[in-house]
């Protein structure tokens, strides 16, 4: 169990890590209220990042097989570490280099490894319900014993592919397991000031999926839950839903410096914070300090070597802007 | 070697059967296929592959067309019915956010070969939100491939190597077309992006898609009684298109006529019109719909429905302006 738990801290770790350091390094990478980008800034453009939640993808990720799909949303990068990416190929793609994990044409907001069934962070709101739906029928219809996750936030229940997916999910009985990851805020808006009735539990009741809550900061927590719904979806009874009540840190892009949000707003994020939490129980329950102090050291080596692996990759060639973008009728048609 | 006369949705029924035996990872799922589809497109098919391979769905167009990309990345060959384009609207952020778009933002990690069915054009009496021929929006559109069969020949050969290939392909069959009745040679596997030049003359070029391939064969007769000799191109896809047997032809005969169902402005014909000019030097000239919603009343409906007339007088228009063409 001890084990279990030493090995969720490792990945929250992980997760904080990277977060903290693509953060720096997109410092001045985005054009916002009146100031340019600047071009010397290594991870340009939009960037989410998911400080402070990080247990909702160590808990759901670490229930499931590497078989097993993953969609995610613009807030994606801990999901897809989780999943099993190479720490080094993602960063990669954050600097928009050629060794990134999709060759430096997605960035953060697209990040995607298939190579550990995780099928893409997703710019758009939502969309990654119905393409989740897709790849479970898939799976269901070839007979293949595995599952599909998909992570989206709270203002994703407010648009429609919501009630479609989850309508969808549960009329053919898919083996597919809805994670709400609950950080309360809608970009700039508080979510719960924007959103009619009980909330999302009881939309996906209404709707035929079994929903459970849980405290999102608790890894814990999350993760048992995560086992015991894992484990009904992959014996074949129809998909669930998790909502995973956490808290957004940061602002909705990097750059973000939520003006908007009240101090103690941002206290009470931060005070539960899931890995100091983890931290605190793992000490008090017998894990030596040296145990996590190495396991930290090794994850700050893991992220070094990341750094300086995006930093030796190329940018794409030009001429790479003309490739993968169809086989039908490709070429340099202008 | 096998050529049978079939109606358009027959020669689909066929192409989407013989795929289904052929490749067990193709299935159907949009509403009512399992029925047939509202156009009978589907004919028998569920009841010879069964509901777990044409699947009937709710009214839900963005995870009708989202669940095909889905299925794509997951191995799936999905043919994804949205009734008609005018629906498709409703499925938008899927086709052209996540179809479109995910072989190149993933970097090539996937591909998505699902063939998106959205029937074009007027359909008797239908009004403005049945009606719409929006073709140029998918030409438009960077990583599919866009298909608008004219005859049950095509909507054969182009169905069927849209199952083969892997792109999405927005398949565009037209509404007014299910009972055209036609021969559907088998082994006719011309290839998507090449033309079908289906009569030549030396006095102007007349290039078409989809169901005004018929209108322009019309008035290309109409033409010849008055003498004049037309050529009439049916370029049955949009991406890719054959420029090479339009600039050729439209070299040959100096002078290029446009014809399309499509509202005009913004249509495709522009982009044909734009690059043969800029190719050949040939004169230009373009017939469409004006830009209005499709009315209900028939004497409303008749202002957006392209006539043989129109485009004769379009074609007279062409010949006076231009009376003696320009050869390169």
């Amino acid at each position: 169990m001890t084990a279990d738990l030493v090995n969720l801290y490792r990945t929250m770790v992980r997760i904080r890590a990277f977060e903290l350091a693509a953060e720096q390094a997109s410092a001045g990478g985005v054009a916002v209220w009146g100031q340019s980008a600047d071009p010397r800034t290594k991870v340009r453009g939009p960037l989410h990042v998911s400080i402070g939640q990080e247990a909702v993808a160590a808990g759901v990720c670490a229930r499931l097989q590497r078989e097993d799909l993953l969609t995610s949303s613009h807030r994606g990068h801990g999901h897809t570490l989780a999943k099993g990416a190479s720490m080094q190929r993602m960063m990669a793609e954050l600097f928009g280099r050629s060794d990134g994990c999709n060759g430096g044409r997605g960035g953060s907001m697209h990040i995607a490894d298939f190579s550990v069934g995780m099928l893409g962070a997703n710019g758009v709101v939502a969309a990654g319900l119905p393409i989740a739906c897709g790849a479970a029928h898939a799976l269901k219809l070839r007979g293949q014993p595995h599952i599909v996750a998909c992570f989206f936030g709270d203002g994703a229940v407010n648009r429609g592919p919501f009630l479609e997916a989850l309508n969808w999910a549960c009329v053919y009985q898919l083996p597919l397991l809805f994670v709400c990851e609950d950080n309360r805020w809608s970009a700039t808006s508080r979510t719960d000031t924007l959103t009619a009735g009980p909330g999302v539990v009881a939309r996906a009741q209404a709707l035929g999926v079994a929903g459970f809550a849980v405290d999102g900061n608790d890894v814990q927590a999350v993760s048992e839950l995560a086992r015991r719904l894992v484990a009904e979806v992959r014996g074949g009874h129809g998909p669930r839903l998790l909502h995973a009540v956490t808290w957004r840190v940061r602002g909705h892009l990097s750059a973000d410096q939520q003006g908007y949000r009240a101090p103690e707003d941002i206290a009470a994020a931060t005070e539960t914070d899931p890995i100091s939490r983890t931290r605190q129980h793992l000490l008090h329950t017998g894990t030596p300090q040296q145990d996590l102090a190495a396991i930290e050291e090794q994850v700050a080596n893991e992220v070094r070597n990341a750094l300086a692996f995006a930093e030796a990759s190329p940018l794409p060639h030009a001429h790479q802007a003309f490739n993968e973008v169809q086989t039908l009728g490709a070429g340099t048609w202008h | 070697m096998a050529l049978s006369t079939l109606t358009y949705a027959q020669a689909a029924a066929l192409a989407v059967g013989e795929a289904m035996l052929r490749d067990d990872s193709v299935v159907v799922l949009g509403e009512d296929v399992g029925r047939g589809g509202i156009f009978q497109q589907y004919k028998g098919l569920q009841e010879e592959f069964g509901a777990h391979r044409v699947i009937d769905t709710p009214i839900s167009e963005s995870t009708i067309a989202g669940s095909g990309v889905g299925m794509a990345l997951a191995g799936l060959r999905p043919v994804v019915e949205l009734r008609v384009i005018d629906f498709a609207l409703c499925a938008m952020d899927e086709i052209v956010n996540q179809a479109a778009k995910n072989r190149f933002m993933f970097g090539g990690q996937g591909r998505v070969p699902v063939v998106l069915r959205m029937p074009i054009g007027l359909w008797g009496s239908s009004a403005a939100q049945h009606s719409q021929s929006l073709e140029a929006w998918f030409a438009h559109l960077p990583g599919v491939a866009v298909m608008c069969p004219a005859t049950p020949q095509d909507n054969y050969t182009l169905l069927s190597q849209a199952l083969c290939g892997e792109d999405p392909i927005v398949y565009l069959e037209h509404k007014e077309l299910w009972g055209l009745q036609g021969p559907v040679d088998h082994a006719d596997m011309l290839p998507a992006g090449r033309a079908r030049v289906l009569r030549t003359g030396d006095d102007l070029t007349m290039v078409s898609w989809s169901a005004a391939v018929h209108v322009a064969q019309a008035a290309a007769e109409q033409l010849a009684v008055e003498g004049v000799q037309a050529s009439v191109i049916d370029l049955r896809t949009l991406w890719p298109w054959d420029r090479h047997t339009v600039i050729a032809d439209s070299a040959r005969t100096g002078r290029l006529l446009v014809v399309h169902e499509a509202v005009q402005v913004a249509g495709f014909g522009a982009e044909v019109a734009a690059t043969a000019a800029q190719h050949c030097g040939c004169q230009v000239s373009r017939v469409g719909a004006p830009r209005i919603p499709v009315g209900y009343a028939p004497t409303l409906e008749a202002v957006s429905r392209l006539k043989p007339d129109k485009v004769v007088r379009a074609a007279r228009e062409l010949l006076a302006n231009h009376p003696r063409p320009r050869l390169k």
